[in-house]
């Protein structure tokens, strides 16, 4: 559906050029959620500006649905543009219009007739679930309420693409998780391709089903959610999984610690209690579970749990071997 | 007393030759003024109509406007306004110059109330597949609206103070009057009266625009 082909992204100041994206090929699928995570500065929204050419690449090529959008002419770029709804962090509604007009907007755009806009406009309201707010100014709406009306904005085209740039970074996480729920349902319902910025981790594992990491304006990482969770290979990509893994434990706790401290990791429907019960059951080894989390990403559950483990060492040593079998993961943190 | 009461006539008249003058220029200032400031604004870096070309060429042409006094340019506009008008004297040939200096002094208040716009906005807009055309008429215009009234209004005062010196050169007008009576014959009565109804009529002015622009502040 999208295709970026070795986008770079420079610009130039007064005294040096700086490279915001560099040489990034990326392809997201029709009707998939795709995030791009990364700091403030790694490129990730030059990145998602180059995909309707709010910024244009240096060099590289855009394709949305087999259309280079870097070829087509101004008139033919607007249209293409029509297809391809954006929303902001900061909702960018034109605060001297109501919440119709604001909607109307983007119809009149494209060259919708007047009677139509009011259909239009009231049916795209209520997939937001705005239409009591229909003549209010933004002033009037909360930060989730703006969003929806720029969300109804950006839908009112049909367009196929949806780009979403930190669009829930402003907000707070109740508002976060009913704009989140209002995307993953559009995406459902009406099969559109989203793209999301984000740094909140959260965001990705809610509703993403691929990712990309980006840093220093490249793409280091990138796959399904759920591997991304569960296997991260790049230390940056580790640090965000940690934002919404995290198993430290308190150094005072870590003192206690006599035996060896190990760290499972279950994908999928395996039944993680069975298994570590199991082993205590079979091998002449205490176990004590001293941290653990199962994380459902988009339904699919992962677990990870930390355990002391105390015992002779052979013993230990066919517990580890007997877990290694079992599990997907076990990592000896301190032996 | 009775001097005030025969200056009656002339002072209505005075006052509507002002009111003429200083409305043409204004209209002007409307007309030419706006869409130059707009296109000032539009063809600015990292706008949907960038061109440093246009940006450099109409501003270079509003500063030296903007830089020639208003008095040299009322005799250096002479010609121009002779070819207008076919004359040089009264409101009416009056008018032309003081467009002249309305057009490029609102058209940079109009470029710096467009500025103030959220560009988030307009990008939004752009996003939108928005024609620059629609993006003027239904972002910018609207959004700056209270902006562009206070400017009309500031506009309007200098225009009345300019207009005194283009009565100077027989524009007619109050501030010829207050100069013809006041500075010339030393009729202090006279000179207190014009000012005294130039005062009333800037602060009217300034109450108006105050009051419009609050009434389209829609936000």
């Amino acid at each position: 559906m999208i295709l970026l082909e070795n986008i770079t992204k420079k610009f130039q100041t007064k005294s040096n050029v700086i490279v915001g994206v560099d040489d990034v090929t990326l392809s997201i699928n029709k009707g998939e959620i795709y995030g791009i995570v990364g700091y403030s500065g790694a490129g990730k929204s030059t990145l998602l500006r180059c995909m309707n050419i709010l910024e244009r690449p240096s060099s590289g090529s855009v394709k949305i649905d087999g259309t280079d959008l870097l070829q087509l002419s101004n008139k033919d770029l607007r249209k293409a543009r029509q297809s391809i709804g954006m929303i902001f962090q900061g909702f960018h509604l034109i605060s001297s219009k109501t919440v119709f007009e604001n909607v109307a907007f983007a119809l009149k755009a494209a060259g919708i007739e007047k009677k139509a806009i009011t259909k239009s406009v009231e049916e795209l309201l209520e997939i937001v679930g705005l239409k009591d707010r229909i003549n209010q100014f933004p002033a009037q709406l909360s930060g989730g309420q703006k969003q929806r009306v720029s969300i109804a904005r950006a839908l009112a085209n049909n367009p196929k693409v949806l780009l979403c740039d930190e669009a829930t970074s402003a907000l707070d996480p109740g508002t976060t998780k009913s704009i989140l729920t209002l995307l993953k349902r559009i995406n459902q319902e009406l099969g559109l391709t989203i793209v999301i910025i984000t740094h909140e981790m959260e965001v990705v594992k809610e509703i993403c089903h691929r990712c990309a990491v980006m840093q220093d304006g490249k793409v280091v990482e990138q796959g399904k959610t759920y591997d991304i969770f569960s296997n991260p290979q790049q230390p940056l990509t580790k640090t965000f999984i940690q934002t919404v893994l995290n198993f430290d434990l308190p150094p005072k706790l870590l003192q206690t610690i006599h035996g060896q401290l190990i760290k499972l990791q279950f994908c999928g429907d395996m039944a993680a209690e069975a298994v570590v019960s199991d082993m205590l059951q079979t091998f002449e080894v205490q176990g004590n579970i001293l941290h653990g989390k199962i994380e459902y990403i988009q339904d699919t559950p992962l677990g990870i749990f930390i355990m002391e483990i105390k015992g002779e060492k052979q013993e230990l040593d066919n517990a580890l071997t007997y877990l290694r079998q079992r599990v997907n993961k076990v990592e000896v943190i301190v032996a | 007393m009775n001097s005030l009461i025969e200056l009656i006539p002339e002072l209505n008249q005075a006052f509507f030759e002002t009111l003429l003058m200083v409305g043409i220029a204004l209209a002007i200032a409307i007309l030419l003024g706006l869409p130059l400031g707009i296109l000032l604004y539009v063809t600015d870096q990292g706008l949907f109509l960038e061109n440093k070309f246009i940006k450099r060429v109409v501003g270079i042409i509003i500063n030296l406007i903007r830089s020639v006094p208003f008095i040299i340019l009322l005799v250096f506009l002479l010609p121009l306004t002779q070819l207008l008008v076919n004359t040089t004297i009264g409101p009416l040939a009056a008018s032309v110059s003081l467009s002249v200096a309305a057009i490029p002094y609102y058209a940079r208040i109009v470029e710096s109330s467009a500025r103030e716009i959220d560009k988030g906005v307009i990008e939004a807009a752009v996003a939108c597949g928005a024609s620059p055309w629609l993006i003027i008429r239904s972002i910018i215009l609207p959004e700056a609206k209270p902006g562009l009234i206070t400017g009309l209004t500031i506009t309007a005062i200098s225009l009345i103070g300019y207009s005194a010196m283009a009565g100077t050169i027989g524009g007619g007008g109050i501030g010829d009057l207050a100069i013809r009576y006041g500075y010339y014959r030393y009729d202090n009565t006279v000179m207190f009266t014009t000012v005294i109804l130039l005062i009333v009529i800037v602060q009217f002015v300034q109450y108006l625009g105050d009051f419009i622009a609050k009434t389209v502040n829609r936000r």
